[in-house]
């Protein structure tokens, strides 16, 4: 014998080790993807969660004769410079809408300047020694502080940073979302219906399947492209509004609706149809009646998650004009807008240091839509899943 | 304005005579029935028919009306088409009222008609993938007549800064005109694609192998639903990690040892877009390895052979062209990701090896010539949908091959669920 038990049995615990590294690589491959996902939330939140404080100052606003015309003169020089611009700029509104203001003195939290709240929130500003110092002893007498900033959910876009808020694209969103449902919901299901319950199996149907497979897999920005040379060139449907966002994003979504139905389709038994086709009911009733009741959870789940999707696709809308600067709320389906991952990509070209925490705010508030949509989703499959 | 008051008043019109159309339809079926004839369907059916008779022919000539509009240029006024198609409807209430009798099965006509409306709902993506073909070729065609594709696809200079002047009528030959040849643009994207696939396959693969073959079910039910997290968060999203935190970051450490990087460099998207793309690969990938007959590892055991040896020498040959397919449809993903490339790549095409430089890609392009105040029929924009097109061919390939691919697979094993 060349080799001796104990060669063998040396050998054997070399290829035991083996196995047992490839066990330990594999599973470092999934922790790196973990760590991965661990780092960029923590980076995110880090950047993001001070966006949701705001720097307010209190001040004394005179109404004088003189602030009717000129803002700036209701408060006081040493303030003026500290103050968001937009306060000073509605005084003299304010006191036409109420004349009763003029010649009273109110005490008022009003917005801090981007700048001093970039100051109190550890950031690096360009503010000289003498307002920093002013800043810390405004601090010191409690006459600013940061406080929630609601205004964040309750402002559209803006230029100044301390006035940037995320409704106006929370409402495209919703507005695109609802076109993008109306239209991919219906047709999606249709089709597959039409593929599962009713479609020969000829080469036609082959070529839609094939067909549908490969639309899923399509880069988005090509969708893009077709909503403006489509839509947009030939419709004459107006640019940057949601009708064409939602119909281009409609486009997208429809695969993962349809393949999602049909695997819901297909999960319902045969035997319920062989039930309902036994007691005489036509092909159209079976399914009406029996098979979509049955299969509805799972294509209520797979539409979340296309809507999902849908809700976090940017490229798209790039190329039909979403990505607009849309400080009021839209009101009408045919008028600009934006969405939230526009909003998002807006805001992270700006060249402000502010709006670095605007951006990783925005994301945060997205990533919580859309994590509750996909919980939502899970949990549906959940209570609804049924086992044959 | 007014074409939507107009608009509002067909469609309660129509809605009136619809509803009109059933309560008559079912009245007279019900009368029918009373007289005591048998008919071959239910009075609903009948009521239900005679609203299809109503409202279909009508919808189907505004629509078509509105179609042929379009096309040839608004000849027909929207009052006459409206008012057409509701003459239509009023007619298709008389005929469908007309056709309510005991031998006429209502039942069956409405289920044809439902019929040809799923299969017309199924035309759609039909339409959709023509739609795209139609746009882009169209207008890269328009493309090619002003600049020849074989100087586009060959071409080493991406500068369409003057094509302004072009349009002008004021570009004074190649030298003075813009310049369109695509090559650094596809070297960047390959470049950046080759990134990510550098990071995605194996991270990708061996997840995909950790939770197939040696995760407990309690490391795998929490592991999945993660990388479908992974997989959910938006690209703007990878983008401005990949801009803000991710490019910094490899700045930061080349300089450290000695090199010189740029913040647009190809290495912070290109990383951050192969992360993305782990869980497609892995997902995929596990489903395959899955698929693998367990007769396969038992045999392989049987012969002696450990645990890692049978995943290497079996398993995953085994899946291989399942795995590929994965891959390359990771790797269409990639090619195709506009929004990480926007945000943290380069704008400026430059043809090279160093992954620590700027470079651009397709995409990124194509968004650039999409958001500049140009005009539409202007040379840049209409290279968007030129560098559309090759785009489209190549991922087209990509996900034609993974499908071919991933069916072999599936013949050689009969495996259903793939």
């Amino acid at each position: 014998m060349s080799d001796s038990y104990d060669q063998i049995s040396q050998q054997l615990k070399g290829r035991h080790r083996k196995s047992t590294r490839l066990k330990y690589i594999s599973m470092s491959a999934l922790a790196l993807a973990a760590a991965f996902l661990l780092i960029f939330f923590a980076d995110m939140l880090s950047k993001g969660l001070p966006a949701f404080q705001q720097a307010m100052i209190n001040i004394e606003i005179n109404y004088t004769e003189d602030a009717s015309t000129n803002g700036r003169a209701a408060v006081d020089r040493d303030f003026s410079t500290l103050i968001s611009r937009s306060v000073v700029r509605v005084i003299p509104l304010q006191m036409r809408n109420d004349p009763s203001l003029l010649g009273t003195t109110q005490n008022r939290w009003v917005l801090a300047d981007g700048s001093v709240d970039q100051y109190l929130k550890g950031n690096r500003v360009r503010l000289d020694d003498e307002e920093m110092a002013r800043i810390d002893r405004l601090v010191e007498e409690g006459k600013v502080e940061m406080q929630f900033n609601s205004g964040f959910f309750s402002r559209g876009d803006s230029k100044m940073p301390e006035l940037a808020g995320i409704l106006s694209a929370v409402v495209g969103t919703v507005m695109t979302m609802i076109v993008t449902l109306a239209i991919a919901f219906p047709i999606g299901v249709m089709t597959a219906v039409y593929l599962e319950e009713f479609a020969p199996d000829n080469r036609l149907t082959q070529l839609v399947e094939i067909n549908i497979n490969n639309l899923a897999a399509i880069p988005s920005i090509l969708f893009g492209l077709l909503g403006l040379a489509i839509f947009i060139n030939f419709f004459g449907v107006p640019r940057s509004s949601p009708l064409v966002g939602g119909m281009t994003l409609a486009l997208m979504t429809l695969p993962v609706i349809i393949i999602s139905t049909r695997t819901a389709l297909r999960s319902v038994p045969e035997s319920i149809r062989h039930a309902a086709f036994g007691v005489g009911c036509s092909r159209w009733q079976v399914v009406k009646d029996h098979v979509l009741p049955l299969a509805m959870p799972g294509i209520m789940t797979g539409s979340i998650i296309g809507l999902a999707q849908a809700m976090g696709e940017t490229a798209p809308l790039i190329i039909v004009g979403m990505v607009a600067f849309i400080p009021d709320v839209t009101a009408s389906f045919t008028e600009a807008a934006t969405v939230m991952p526009a909003q998002v990509f807006t805001w992270a070209g700006e060249p402000d240091r502010a709006f670095v925490e605007k951006t990783a705010g925005g994301i945060i508030v997205l990533l919580a839509v859309l994590i509750s949509l996909n919980a939502a989703a899970v949990l549906l499959r959940k209570k609804f899943e049924r086992r044959w | 304005m007014q074409t939507n008051q107009l608009f509002l008043i067909f469609c309660s019109v129509l809605l009136l005579l619809g509803l009109a159309a059933f309560f008559v339809g079912r009245s007279k079926a019900t009368r029918v029935r009373a007289s005591g004839t048998s008919m071959h369907a239910q009075p609903d059916q009948y009521a239900w028919f005679a609203v299809v008779a109503t409202a279909g022919p009508a919808i189907l000539v505004s629509a078509l009306g509105a179609f042929v509009m379009l096309l040839i240029g608004s000849e027909i006024p929207t009052f006459s088409l409206l008012l057409a198609s509701l003459a239509v409807a009023v007619v298709g209430l008389a005929l469908g009222i007309k056709f309510i009798r005991s031998n006429f099965h209502a039942r069956r006509a409405i289920e044809t008609v439902i019929l040809w409306v799923l299969a017309g709902a199924a035309t759609i993506s039909i339409l959709t993938t023509l739609g795209i073909l139609i746009s882009i070729v169209g207008e890269a065609l328009n493309f090619f007549q002003m600049y020849s594709f074989w100087e586009f696809i060959t071409g080493t200079t991406w500068a369409p800064g003057n094509s302004f002047l072009m349009a002008a009528g004021r570009g004074e030959g190649a030298s003075g005109g813009a310049e369109f040849g695509s090559v650094p643009l596809f070297a960047g994207t390959f470049m950046i694609t080759a990134i990510a696939m550098c990071v995605a396959v194996p991270v990708g693969l061996l997840s995909a192998i950790y939770m197939a073959e040696f995760a407990p079910s309690r490391v795998r039910s929490f592991a999945k639903p993660m990388l479908e997290i992974l997989a959910g968060i938006p690209t703007v999203v990878y983008g401005f990690f990949a801009a803000i935190t991710v490019a910094p970051f490899i700045v930061q450490v080349t300089g450290a040892i000695g090199l010189d990087a740029s913040f647009n460099n190809a290495l912070a998207p290109g990383i951050v877009m192969g992360i993305m793309i782990i869980p497609f690969i892995s997902s995929l990938s596990d489903d395959v390895i899955n698929a693998v007959p367990d007769s396969m590892r038992q045999g392989s055991l049987a012969l002696g052979m450990t645990k890692g040896e049978t995943i290497r020498d079996v398993v995953v040959p085994a899946a291989l062209p399942g795995i590929i397919s994965a891959s390359l449809l990771g790797m269409s993903r990639a090619l195709g990701e506009t929004m990480i490339v926007v945000m943290a790549a380069g704008m400026r095409p430059n043809l090279t090896i160093n992954p620590l430089e700027e470079m651009t890609t397709v995409t990124v392009r194509i968004v650039a010539a999409m958001t500049g105040d140009l005009e539409f029929d202007s040379a840049e924009t209409l290279s968007a949908f030129a560098l559309g097109l090759v785009l489209f061919v190549v991922t087209l390939v990509l996900n034609l091959v993974s499908v071919i691919m991933i069916r072999r697979f599936r013949d050689k094993y009969r495996v259903n669920n793939l």
